[in-house]
């Protein structure tokens, strides 16, 4: 591998890594309260890139405008989700939860094939077009939304380091996060909190899958489903529970699939496999990730 | 200064500690159970009672020291082995088949239900009998050969003379979810005998019972160490309860015995009273 | 009070129903179209695939996503086996086949054996690993290796064609056969359920760390009940394979889609009952053809309304979430329909005699 390929690899799986990140961060706060794997995590995402592609095309929207509803949108929409499917089940098995999330999943997706139609759509007409132009750094081509997707993933997820290490919610989240009975002696309200901590995932997951349709510039009913999934591996990786680890196993998993493609050229086909590879690897052998605490079942 | 030989008893601990992270949940445990008697174990909460059980049955491999049971040495082995091997066990808060019916929560533990290989391998080595019965191959269970339903039915009938000693044949067809707490607790100690073990670990079974069906349930415990010829350890929270049918009790307070003896002894002890007393201001 | 059936009774009974299951096969057989004799088709093979779902996902309570990924593996096994040499000499275009399978040629039977062995030979090489989880953690790693396989189906070029897929494979899954492996699958599946073996299975879903306790091993038994179960998902990707007569790497063909219409047809008959998977199943075949009008264009007098492609998807996953959150138990709950019960749903059926 040359150097100027190098170094655009580099980029790729610095800002892939940074989307894995962004999404992987709703997967472990939800899973840090609740131990529930919120399938439909994934499918956020892609509705999300719906929302600003519809707000461009439909509304006429200016493209960031579109961006910010979306997001706000897809927060909404995460929140809703809470509150139609999982807070019912709360007091039920963990896995009734998760089955119920697997329907969620599958209903936002049939339901996105009705509504916007299962074929592909073209996110490059909403692009800006600035976002567009390349730029030659030490010889490697590296188009302007990298850095962009880049500098608003770091954005976004120092927002969330101060949202949650700083804010009086985020306490409150980190709290739950630990006990959920003490919390709710303390006087705070619980399903506002939770609902809080669904939609600030949701809101990542949105931005998420606009920079995402933004890079590969397609959007499909399907989109979120890899991606959500290699998310969530991301955030095991990095110990389910922890926002750090989460940010952590995000890069590090996109930078790990670019760079094996990247070496190893003729593996191009295998690689969703290396995220799986990956996750089994560490539920084996090192299953609280890299920064997780242990969970230890008392009998 | 110990002056206790392992080969006195059935089951010995012999300097068992364990840790998790920096807490240390049983400190240098050196005592056991003798053959046929009735042992109670007690100490406030979080002295480390359900820690000592979960080490013996398998559940924690300690950080250190030897468990040993009929003079083998069972440090590590699975709890499915260990109960083959002959130790039973009921818990703390209920873990009943709540889906099954209460017979088949009987056959279940059936000890000849299923043959452990782990387990004849173990006996076989320590110069005992193997337990093997039934088989594994589940071609007789598809093809419902002879044997098999033979095998089957002679379960069902010990099963149902088990319930029948326990008094709950009556209700060998209803959920075990259905029963009354109390039942529950008993069914427990009976799915335990079913495993036909040498020695029975019972963890507070008279927790959230009133003083009458506790002291019938002191009763039961008492019968069936004579009857099912088992020796019993008897975890028990409430130091009172267990004073009229141990012959021998270890007080555990924070990881470490503080005291052994019987029950007037143990009771005039002042480390005792002080470790209870502790727990009572706390409780207040 | 429950009334009881004799057992003599009992297996007459069950003798007179596989009797008149044949008839009514030959003479629906004999009598109905292709598009009718295609759905019932359907339903014994889904009826296989969500039966072997249900043993381990309702009975064993493991929770596996991966289902799909053996009935994939059985799928390709059997195709390879079945195909003459010179259709897949024709097929494999960008990549021969390798050697042997290019010359192996096998009857129907054998390549669904053959599939079953090769799913449950996967299911515990994927086991193996994977049973030591737990929870959901177990749902993802399963789904993960269910992924790995659409995945090297996708790449494998010179076994499985890669994406263009096997085609125009011989259909051989017609009533006889689709229904009579669906009779094997529950026969084994129910006898094993009805044992020793499967009382155990049934105390491990209550509570694993009591079953552990009363001497049941665990990690061998759920390690068991994946094998067996990933054996008939191998035997209902053959009869799949030979019913669609194409197979390919899509997700919705043997991917996570198939699987999340596994687990709506076990859910919807009841987590833990084999007769609740044969009607979830049922239901889930004929619904979906039913439900096709959705989806074309109706007339109603001089009105035209518009189908909505993918309509059905949404219908079944609002069914399915409603399910899952006011009536979980679903049709069968984790019971059965048995003799005994129908016997006291006529009784009581009947209107009481008042007592003299
Ligand atoms: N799996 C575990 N992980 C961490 N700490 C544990 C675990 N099991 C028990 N402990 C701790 O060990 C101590 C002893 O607990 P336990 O044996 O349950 O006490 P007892 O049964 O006497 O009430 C307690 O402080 C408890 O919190
Ligand atoms: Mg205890």
């Amino acid at each position: 591998m040359s150097g100027t390929i190098f170094l655009q690899n580099l980029f790729n799986g610095l800002t892939l890594g940074g989307l894995y990140a962004l999404i992987a961060i709703g997967y472990t706060m939800v899973y840090g309260i609740l131990r529930l794997i919120n399938f439909a995590h994934g499918d956020v995402l892609m509705i999300g890139a719906y929302l600003a592609f519809y707000g461009v095309t439909l509304m006429s929207m200016p493209w960031y405008i579109s961006v910010v509803v979306a997001i706000l949108g897809s927060a909404g929409l995460g929140f809703l989700i809470d509150r139609v499917a999982y807070k019912p089940l709360r007091e039920s098995p963990r896995i009734s939860a998760l089955i119920t999330a697997i329907g969620m999943s599958f209903f936002l997706e049939s339901f996105a094939v009705v509504v916007f139609g299962g074929i592909p759509k073209s996110f490059l007409s909403i692009t800006p077009r600035f976002l567009k132009k390349v730029v030659v750094v030490f010889g490697a081509r590296i188009q302007v939304l990298t850095f962009f997707a880049l500098a608003t993933t770091v954005a976004l997820l120092a927002l969330l380091l101060w949202i949650v290490y700083k804010t009086k919610i985020g306490m409150a989240m980190r709290a739950i996060a630990t006990d959920i009975p003490t919390t709710a002696l303390m006087g705070a309200n619980i399903d506002n909190i939770i609902g809080f901590t669904f939609a600030l995932g949701s809101a990542l997951a949105g931005a998420g899958g606009i920079i995402w349709a933004m890079r590969y510039p397609q959007i499909n009913p399907y989109m979120g489903f890899m991606p959500g999934l290699k998310a969530f591996i991301a955030a095991v990786f990095g110990g389910i529970g922890s926002i750090q680890g989460a940010m952590l196993g995000g890069f590090i998993l996109g930078m790990m699939e670019i760079m094996i493609v990247g070496f190893f050229p003729q593996l191009a086909g295998y690689r969703d496999v290396f995220a799986f590879v990956i996750l089994i690897l560490i539920l084996m052998f090192k299953p609280t990730g890299i920064m997780g605490k242990k969970l230890t079942v008392k009998v | 200064m110990e002056s206790k030989r392992k080969e006195d008893y059935l089951l010995f601990l012999e300097h068992v500690t364990m840790r998790f992270g920096g807490l240390v949940a049983v400190d240098d445990f050196y005592n056991g159970v003798r053959p046929g008697e009735l042992l109670g174990l007690i100490g406030p909460n979080g002295a480390g009672k359900t820690t000592v059980f979960n080490v013996i049955t398998g559940i924690y491999t300690p950080t250190s020291g030897r468990v040993y049971f009929r003079g083998m040495d069972i440090t590590g082995l699975k709890p499915h082995v260990i109960t083959h091997l002959g130790i039973s066990r009921t818990f703390q808060n209920i873990r009943l088949f709540y889906n099954l019916t209460v017979l088949e929560n009987v056959l279940v533990a059936q000890h000849h239900s299923i043959t452990n290989k782990d387990a004849d391998k173990f006996l076989e080595k320590h110069g005992f009998e193997k337990k093997g019965f039934g088989s594994m191959w589940l071609g007789k269970a598809i093809l419902k050969t002879p044997g098999y339903m033979k095998l089957e039915k002679d379960m069902l009938k010990e099963a149902e003379e088990l319930l029948e000693k326990v008094e709950l044949l009556e209700y060998k067809n209803e959920l075990a979810s259905s029963l009354p707490y109390g039942m529950q607790r008993k069914l427990e100690i009976a799915r335990a005998l079913a495993t036909d073990p040498q020695l029975i670990l019972l963890d507070e079974p008279a927790a959230g019972m009133n003083p009458q069906e506790t002291e019938e349930l002191m009763r039961f415990i008492t019968r069936i160490r004579d009857e099912f010829n088992v020796t019993v350890l008897l975890i028990e929270h409430d130091m009172k309860v267990v004073m009229g049918i141990c012959e021998r009790i270890i007080v555990l307070d924070y990881g470490k015995i503080i005291a052994e003896g019987t029950a007037s002894e143990v009771q005039s002890n002042p480390k005792v009273i002080e470790a209870y007393l502790g727990e009572w201001e706390h409780v207040s | 009070m429950e009334r009881r059936l004799k057992t003599s009774t009992k297996v007459y009974l069950t003798l007179g129903l596989i009797a008149l299951s044949i008839l009514l096969l030959y003479v629906a057989s004999k009598t109905l179209d292709t598009y009718a004799i295609r759905i019932l088709r359907l339903i014994a093979v889904f009826g296989v695939m969500a039966v072997s779902y249900t043993f381990i996902n309702g009975i064993t309570g493991l929770f596996s996503l991966g289902h799909a990924g053996f009935v994939a593996i059985g799928a390709y096994t059997s195709a390879l086996l079945t195909m003459s040499p010179m259709q897949k000499e024709m097929s494999y275009i960008l990549e021969p086949l390798i050697w042997p399978l290019n010359v192996i040629q096998t009857d129907f039977f054998t390549a669904t054996l053959a599939a079953g062995v090769m799913a449950a030979l996967f299911a515990f090489l994927i086991g193996y690993p994977s049973l030591r989880l737990t929870g959901d953690y177990l749902a993802i790693a399963t789904l993960g290796f269910s992924e790995i396989i659409r995945i090297m189906a996708l790449n494998m070029q010179s076994v499985t064609n890669g994406a263009l897929g096997l085609k125009g494979l011989p259909e051989y899954s017609n009533i006889w056969w689709t229904w009579g492996w669906l009779f094997i699958t529950v026969v084994v599946i129910t006898s094993l359920t009805y044992s020793s073996f499967g009382r155990a299975l049934k105390a491990i879903r209550d509570d694993a760390i009591a079953a552990e306790a009363m001497g049941i091993n665990v990690f061998k038994h759920q390690l068991m009940a994946f094998v067996i179960s990933g054996f008939f998902a191998g035997v209902g990707g053959s009869l799949y394979a030979h019913l669609l007569t194409t197979i390919d790497p899509r997700p919705t063909t043997i991917g996570v889609m198939l699987t999340f219409y596994l687990l709506i047809m076990i859910v919807l008959g009841g987590l833990g009952s084999i007769t609740g998977a044969i009607i979830g199943a049922a239901l889930f075949a004929i619904l979906s053809e039913w439900l096709r009008f959705v989806e074309g264009t109706m007339h109603i007098g001089k009105w035209t309304i518009h189908g909505i492609p993918g309509m059905r998807m949404v219908i079944f996953s609002l069914l399915f979430i409603i399910t899952m959150l006011v009536w979980r138990r679903g049709i069968m709950g984790m019971e059965e329909l048995t003799w005994d019960k129908l016997y006291n749903w006529i009784l009581r059926l009947r209107p009481r005699r008042k007592e003299g």
